[in-house]
């Protein structure tokens, strides 16, 4: 009795100690990192990165122009094998395209340790067993330090399968002078019914053809766009059971919407062909007075360089639609494969690229996971309006239906929206159709 | 033969325009600045002239997309060369034997090459991913001239066996008779005169290998082993795309095989048959 | 009389003989294209009979019958792929073989200047199909393609046309795109052909009497044959694998009026990761190119056609 007592006791101290072990590391990791110091090898940091010195290959898999440029991304991968001399790091860089699809084919070869995942792959590769859990690896104290949106981007059932990296959600973006020269308070702005009302005037006031464009083509976009516009609207696309909710309430209401302002002719028609990119091109070349976008549009539309309309385009949270300011998700984070040869030392790098040190090291590449950064005067300095617009949005955000063939319900979804923007269907209908074959999915 | 009307010249010349000026657009759009390029009324020749793609191009370092985009060139260059070396050197013994020789299952064999060219890629790439992943054939030029030649061999022998049933038989008949053997007969009689076929096929089969991007996506994520159509891709970012890097890309890579086929034209062009016909 | 039992006497003899010359001859190939795609071939074929969701080697892989081929038959965006894919197919060889014998007929006229016709005519062939949609995709921008520019600005159209908004047009845009790429290639194929009809064909009929028209007709195609069996087959089984273009450009839309077969095999088996289902629908473009490649070998000879004898 009193051994088995004593050595549960004894089990416990062994696990406190642990405990303080670990604390220990992530405390003197926040030191190093406040202390701020110049870019690379010091050795205090090395320690703490993991549980100790990182060994091994590492195969990496990670993504060309992704928001850290390559040349950058080389460079934080020599300061990690500087201070982790037994690691080697062999990175591959793949555009964007092609990264869901490499993952695909080089799992059953196990090519990679770690692979940069989107914000709507977890759950998929997490079913299909290509990634592996790593929520006991995840230090506590990140619940509280990290953005919860962006730890959120790795997150299926409950747990955790991916290290968040490249922060990114929509924001709003106007053009100051047509909104001026329209006549129009940007305070208005903050709601979806101060935007059309404001596409009205632009419309009447500067004869401007279209005001707004969005990016609705058959891809992922359109789903990103609709899913801003449900969650501000009070709405779901999938409820908290992973069952369809976008025939009814919010979603429903924001197809109604994005129909309405086409036939309303204050949308760009060809919106529903237009990427992204199209977007950030027709509001730079000045044929539209506002639109959503990602973080990257700000700089592009602003540079004389690439746009017609530098300096009069400003970067807001996303409108309300009644429900708050809430935006999308569209994060990626690092995630270790299943066949890992090295999945410790795979942790450990992942752990330093996104370490607050280094996040703020590379702030005008991407910005930082961490909650504390958006307080730090030198990251507001690199680009103040977007950090304001950030601080706001980064903690609204929503994930898109997090449900295991995420990719297949994704495509019926974008089908069924464009038959409605289109006007080949009413959007009850379509949604209704949509319904059907998603459940089918859902079930097979 | 006749003289050629003028009418002819006309038509010839609206091909031209047709042909030429989406690509002499491109050349332009490769030195018009971004912002000029979203212009409305569009302005065909740009006030300002931007060379930066081209000096991205011509300058950067292989770790950006530009800089890698030369390296591609070269990777897809020894690529096609390769891949067309290997499958004339075994497609043109079997195209003669489909096209001259009489055994059972003929028909069946080459209709079953043909076959494996109707997989799609998609089907293949998989399991092809394993394959090579264990031979250690992965970011290589060899594994992908490996790939390649697997599918343009059956291309190169469905159609020159086709090309040699055109080269009437009394012609290497006669040879055998003369006493000449099968080999010496499928190269001194048959290729001479299968040649304007065998240089539509090496044009053919470069552009094949030039254009092929599904593949080459899934097997190479290495500058040293990029092909031309990756790198372009590369140009890309998630969401954002320089049109005017795109347009120097594309100019560039269509270079090449203007050359290939300018070098060639004697060869695809000479009109060999009429005058052997006679004989 | 005697030398007819002769020849009975000898040709399976020589039908033996060369029969083994012609396997030494075509072993290389088949090395070259079995040693490759014969596995993942197997892989494929034996998938399309199984459940497989997972691109791991561990992952279960049940054996389910026929269930994979019905569940595409049953499925509406198969059938959809089918009707865009045959249409894509239909339209964009026919307009390649019509435009593509013109213009090897074209660029066969011992015209001044020759050259530069050739030239032009291989430019678009050499731009690698991915270049060739992303260069198009932006010309045929709604609101800033320079080919909408050009339209307006020579009077041709009032307003910015969407080529790519519609359904139908989208299609027919994506047709457009491919053809004037492709038709390059049917026309230095023709070209090739042209060169080993026998000119004298062309004397003597022309002694006859026999207008250009006539003289196409009669002595050009049918002379041509062979070429365009080639050409024809070759450009079914491109236009049915179509793929690159149509990703490029539309990704399958509007609203999936461009998704084609190859597009719907790509989503299913690597956006969903249902290799099984994926495989099945492979097998099914494979049956598709080998029945219409039959059919217009039976139709035009060449190789394929009738065992010489």
């Amino acid at each position: 009795m009193s051994d088995l007592f004593s050595s549960a006791l004894s089990r416990r101290t062994f696990l406190s100690g642990a405990l303080a072990v670990g604390a220990g590391a992530t405390l003197a990791a926040c030191s190093s990192s406040g202390s701020g110091g110049s870019a690379s090898s010091s050795p205090s940091a090395a320690t703490s990165s993991a549980a100790g010195a990182a060994t091994g290959t590492i195969n990496a898999l990670f993504m060309k122009q992704a928001g850290y440029s390559e040349d950058h991304v080389r460079a934080m991968t020599t300061a990690f094998q500087a201070a982790n001399p037994g690691a080697t790091v062999n990175l591959e860089f793949v555009p964007y395209e092609a990264l869901h699809d490499k993952i695909v084919a080089a799992s059953a070869a196990g090519t990679y340790d770690l692979v940069l995942v989107d914000v709507i792959w977890p759950a998929e590769f997490a079913t299909k067993g290509l990634v592996t859990d790593i929520t006991d690896r995840i230090p506590s104290t990140w619940s509280n330090d990290v953005l919860a949106g962006a730890l959120d981007s790795g997150l299926y059932q409950g747990k955790y399968y991916a290290v968040p990296w490249l922060l990114d959600t929509k924001y709003f973006f106007a053009n100051k002078d047509m909104l001026t020269k329209a006549g129009v308070d940007p305070a208005s702005l903050g709601t979806w019914d101060g935007v059309t009302a404001a596409a009205q005037s632009i419309k009447t006031k500067l004869g401007m053809k279209y005001p707004l464009i969005w990016s609705w083509p058959q891809s992922e976009s359109v789903i990103c766009d609709w899913a801003v516009l449900t969650a501000s609207m009070g709405g779901k696309l999938f409820d908290d059971n992973g069952q369809p909710a976008f025939t009814a309430g919010g979603a429903l209401q924001a197809l109604e919407f994005m129909r309405k302002t086409i036939v309303d002719g204050i949308t760009n028609p060809s919106s529903t062909q237009s990427a992204e990119d199209d977007v950030r091109k027709v509001i730079s070349a000045g044929d539209a007075a506002m639109g959503l976008n990602w973080t990257y549009m700000y700089a592009a539309a602003n540079d004389p360089k690439q746009s017609k309309v530098a300096n009069q385009i400003t970067i807001s949270p996303v409108p309300s639609g009644g429900s708050g300011q809430i935006s999308v998700n569209g994060s990626m984070a690092m995630a270790i494969t299943s066949g890992a040869q090295n999945p410790d030392a795979a942790w450990a790098f992942a752990e330093y690229l996104s370490s607050e040190k280094l996040q703020e090291q590379y702030v005008t590449d991407s910005l930082p996971i961490w909650k504390a950064s958006y307080d730090n005067p030198d990251v507001v300095k690199s680009a103040p309006d977007v950090v304001a617009a950030a601080k706001v949005q980064l903690g609204q955000m929503v994930n898109r239906p997090q449900v295991a063939n995420y990719n297949a319900v994704s495509a019926k979804l974008q089908e069924a929206v464009q038959k409605a923007l289109i006007g080949d269907l009413p959007v009850q209908q379509a949604l209704d159709n949509a319904n059907t074959e998603v459940q089918k999915l859902l079930t097979a | 033969m006749h003289r050629v009307r003028w009418w002819v010249y006309v038509i010839a010349a609206v091909v031209i325009f047709i042909a030429l000026a989406p690509i002499v657009w491109l050349a332009i759009a490769s030195v018009t600045p971004s912002a000029a390029l979203l212009e409305k009324p569009l302005h065909f020749f740009p006030a300002q002239i931007d060379l930066s793609r081209w000096r991205a191009i011509f300058t950067q370092g292989q770790n950006s997309p530009a800089g890698a985009f030369r390296i591609a060139m070269l990777n897809s260059l020894i690529i096609a060369f390769g891949t067309v070396v290997i499958s004339l050197l075994v497609g043109i013994p079997g195209a003669y034997a489909f096209s001259r020789l009489r055994f059972r299952g003929r028909r069946t064999a080459l209709m079953s090459f043909l076959a494996t060219y109707m997989v799609p890629t998609i089907a293949l790439v998989i399991p092809l991913y394993l394959i090579m992943a264990n031979l250690h054939l992965l970011n290589t030029r060899i594994g992908l001239i490996i790939v390649y030649s697997s599918f343009v061999t059956p291309f190169v022998l469905w159609s020159l066996s086709n090309y040699m049933d055109g080269v009437p038989r009394e012609l290497d008949e006669a040879a055998t008779i003369d006493g000449a053997g099968r080999l010496r007969i499928l190269w001194s009689v048959l290729l001479p005169l299968t040649r304007p076929g065998i240089f539509a096929a090496i044009l053919f089969a470069t552009l094949l290998c030039w254009d092929e991007f599904l593949y080459a996506l899934i097997f190479t994520s290495t500058t040293a082993s990029k092909t031309i159509p990756v790198a372009v891709a590369e140009f890309s970012g998630k969401f954002s795309t320089d049109f005017g890097l795109v347009a120097a890309g594309g100019v560039l890579a269509a270079l090449p095989p203007v050359f290939i086929a300018l070098a060639f034209q004697r060869y695809l062009v000479a009109g060999l048959v009429s005058g052997a016909v006679k004989g | 009389m005697t030398e007819a039992t002769v020849e009975v006497a000898t040709k399976p003899r020589r039908a033996r003989r060369e029969g083994r010359t012609a396997f030494f001859l075509l072993v290389p190939a088949v090395v070259v294209v079995l040693g490759v795609v014969g596995w993942p071939l197997v892989t494929t074929v034996l998938n399309s009979f199984r459940r497989v969701e997972s691109a791991l080697p561990k992952a279960p892989k049940p054996f389910v019958g026929l269930h994979n081929y019905a569940y595409i038959l049953s499925d509406s965006d198969f059938w959809n792929a089918v009707r865009n894919t045959l249409y894509f197919t239909f339209f964009n060889t026919g307009l390649e073989l019509i435009l593509g014998v013109g213009l090897g007929v074209l660029m066969f006229q011992p015209m001044r200047g020759r050259w530069l016709l050739r030239v032009a005519v291989i430019l678009p062939w050499a731009l690698p199909t991915v270049v060739n949609a992303a260069m198009w995709r932006y010309y045929m921008n709604a609101d800033y393609g320079p080919l909408n520019a050009f339209l307006v600005q020579t009077g041709l159209r009032q307003d910015y046309y969407s080529f790519l908004g519609s359904g139908t047009s989208a299609m027919n845009s994506v047709i457009l795109v491919d053809v004037w790429k492709n038709t390059s290639l049917v026309a230095f194929f023709v070209l090739a052909g042209l060169q080993v009809i026998p000119k004298e064909l062309y004397e003597s009929a022309e002694i006859d009497g026999a207008g250009a028209l006539r003289r196409f007709w009669s002595i050009t195609l049918p002379l041509l044959r062979p070429v365009l069996a080639v050409v024809l087959v070759l450009r079914t089984i491109e236009a049915f694998k179509v793929f690159d273009v149509i990703y490029v450009m539309t990704r399958g839309g509007p609203a999936s009026s461009t998704t084609s077969l190859a597009l719907y095999a790509y989503k299913t088996a690597f956006s969903d990761q249902l290799f099984g289902i994926g495989s099945a629908i492979s097998l099914v473009i494979v049956l598709f190119c080998l029945s219409l490649s039959l059919f217009y070998i039976r139709a035009l000879g060449g190789s394929m056609g009738p065992e010489q004898s």
